[in-house]
């Protein structure tokens, strides 16, 4: 049981990583094959897994109905639409539209699911102005900096801020493709090592807590 | 063409005294068997004849087919040529000067695929030579202590945990968009298996609501281990980690509906975000809950810096692992990238030095170093 639930998965890791990072280098049809084959699998395997997902929604919420926790009728709203999305999308075979008509779920999706995102999407304008007035009060000489460089590239960035400040287009060009391409070119190569560090631990079983933690 | 999947055909041939840009070449190719007359042939590249040279290559220099002044044209499927592996044809060269055109002999020529990229042998040698010294760095932290710098953000872990148990509030623990095929993901989830056991010996609730079905059942399993390793299985709840959805957008908005209504009083952004980053720590910051975010998604990084109370910036996301267990393995690996990183420091510096001394000197000897670190497709 323990070889099930602990050598199992390290060695599947150790023959995928080592495989899959030599299929980078083979440009072979059959290589190309192999990635093609095992990324269906992988879909295969999401699809399953999302009723593992939708069962634990399903469980989570109905637990908030039977004990009557505070905003369980946020759950029953989740339930009801949920459960009714899903008799309409059977109804509708799954289909937005048939002969150009738009169906029961395709009005769904057109009327309430895309507006829905819309409007998070929106919220997002007005919390950039809320974030950008906390972190451009130039309360340290970090945030002072902070504040005279967003002022110019902003100028530089608008037609009418470069004809009030002209040299503010050429700076802000500086700002961002020098001191920002830099810094953020560092952040990458950070990254980029801690990735190929962190995937040798992994395909050699040296990090191997997201199986569950234990060192046995 | 050597280190290709096939279906191309590479034609070399070498300069010739008359080569100006008043003179063309002419590449032509047939499928037919026993083709022998060039001038009925399929015209499939016409260029300058002082033009596509070896030099002007993507070639690396060990995998050159011939010398750099030689020219060469490599002929792909598409533009109405579809060569197929294994079939022979028969390929001829026409020099075209003025309303002179003289061909080449007919050579025959079929493709094939190749097992091997040796252009990119440059980056397994790299990989390699990285991951030598990640197990070198580890085998020398296992006999002595290396010294770790301090990430405030990971300092931090306890506060935020500490302060959640003095309120009688909940944690909660993001672990980002990515599913577990990601690394900052696994990053996230690894960070998750400290904070739950820490979570666990202070007896303060966690959340951990998720996108990805796969990634919820991986931290139910981290989570139960963290428990049990504090001592408090008991206390281990089946729903601390579930599952929202995988939209982006709905998955934010439960997750502020989340926030307002249970008001955690530590927040977790761990692993990869995007546009949702800034509506789910804003939210967070009108709370009032202490928040700690770490991703490698430097786009969002300015969003994290601004809302959130300690960020952990691209490595050090990786890094917290190693910091949080302080074992000699993971400090090891740590000490086997910063290695890395000086490494890559030198090749900047040298690489730079190099290039600018190639460009002024008209040399090519800089290429033997510079083709070492570049990313050959």
């Amino acid at each position: 049981m323990i070889f099930l639930r602990r050598q199992m998965p390290l060695l599947i890791t150790l023959l995928a990583g080592l495989v899959f990072a030599a299929q980078y280098y083979v440009p072979h049809p059959a290589s190309e094959q192999l990635l093609t084959s095992v990324t269906k699998w992988l879909q295969i395997i999401g699809g399953f897994a999302l009723i593992l997902g939708v069962s634990s929604l399903f469980h989570v919420h109905a637990v908030k109905i039977r004990r009557k926790e505070a905003g369980w009728g946020y759950s029953f709203v989740l339930y009801a639409s949920m459960l009714g999305t899903i008799a309409i999308g059977l109804w509708a075979n799954g289909k937005e539209a048939v002969d150009g008509t738009i169906t029961a779920f395709g009005w769904i999706y057109s009327y309430m699911m895309v507006p829905l995102q819309g409007t998070m999407f929106a919220i997002l304008a007005f919390f950039i102005a809320s974030a950008a007035y906390r972190s451009f009060r130039a309360r340290s000489r970090e945030a002072a900096v902070l504040l005279v460089a967003a002022v110019i590239v902003m100028m530089g960035r608008v037609p009418l801020g470069e004809y009030i400040l002209p040299l503010s287009g050429d700076v802000s060009q500086w700002i961002l493709n020098v001191l920002n391409a830099s810094v953020r070119r560092a952040i990458l190569i950070g990254v980029s090592l801690g990735t190929v560090a962190l995937s040798f631990k992994i395909i050699f079983g040296v990090e191997r807590s997201y199986l569950g933690g234990g060192k046995e | 063409m050597p280190s290709d999947g096939g279906g191309s055909l590479t034609v070399i041939w070498p300069p010739a005294p008359y080569d100006s840009k008043e003179v063309r070449y002419q590449i032509l190719l047939s499928d037919k068997n026993g083709a022998s007359d060039p001038s009925t042939f399929k015209v499939v590249a016409e260029f300058p004849a002082n033009t596509h040279y070896i030099r002007e290559s993507k070639w690396p220099w060990w995998t050159r087919p011939d010398a750099p002044e030689t020219h060469q044209v490599t002929i792909k499927n598409g533009k109405g040529v579809e060569l197929k592996d294994g079939k022979t044809y028969h390929v001829a060269l026409a020099v075209v000067s003025g309303d002179v055109r003289t061909f080449t002999t007919v050579v025959q020529a079929a493709s094939e695929p190749n097992w091997i990229n040796w252009n990119q042998i440059n980056n397994l040698f790299l990989a390699l030579l990285f991951g030598g010294i990640v197990f070198y760095a580890i085998s020398v932290a296992k006999k002595r202590e290396i010294f770790l710098r301090r990430i405030p953000g990971l300092d931090a872990v306890d506060e935020a945990i500490g302060r959640s148990t003095e309120l009688g509030k909940p944690i909660l623990y993001l672990t980002g968009a990515h599913d577990m095929s990601d690394p900052s993901t696994i990053a996230a989830a690894v960070i998750l298996g400290r904070v739950a056991k820490r979570a666990a010996a202070y007896e303060t609730d966690l959340l951990v609501p998720h996108r990805d079905p796969i990634t919820m059942a991986v931290c139910q399993e981290i989570t139960k281990q963290a428990y049990l390793e504090a001592g408090k299985p008991d206390l281990f709840k089946e729903d601390a980690n579930f599952f929202i959805t995988t939209d982006q957008f709905s998955y934010t908005a439960a997750v502020d509906g989340i926030m307002l209504r249970k008001k955690p009083a530590a927040n977790f952004f761990m692993g990869a975000y995007f546009a949702e980053s800034l509506l789910l720590t804003e939210t967070g910051a009108s709370t009032g809950a202490i928040q700690i975010a770490g991703t490698d998604s430097d786009h969002q990084l300015p969003f994290f810096v601004t809302t959130c109370d300690y960020t952990l910036i691209g490595e050090e996301l990786y890094a917290a692992s190693a910091y949080l267990s302080r074992e000699p393995i993971q400090v090891g690996t740590l000490r086997g990238q910063d290695i890395g990183k000086a490494l890559i420091l030198g090749v900047l510096t040298v690489g730079t030095l190099l290039a600018t001394a190639g460009a002024v000197l008209d040399a090519q000897w800089p290429q033997l170093f510079l083709d070492v670190f570049k990313d050959v497709k």
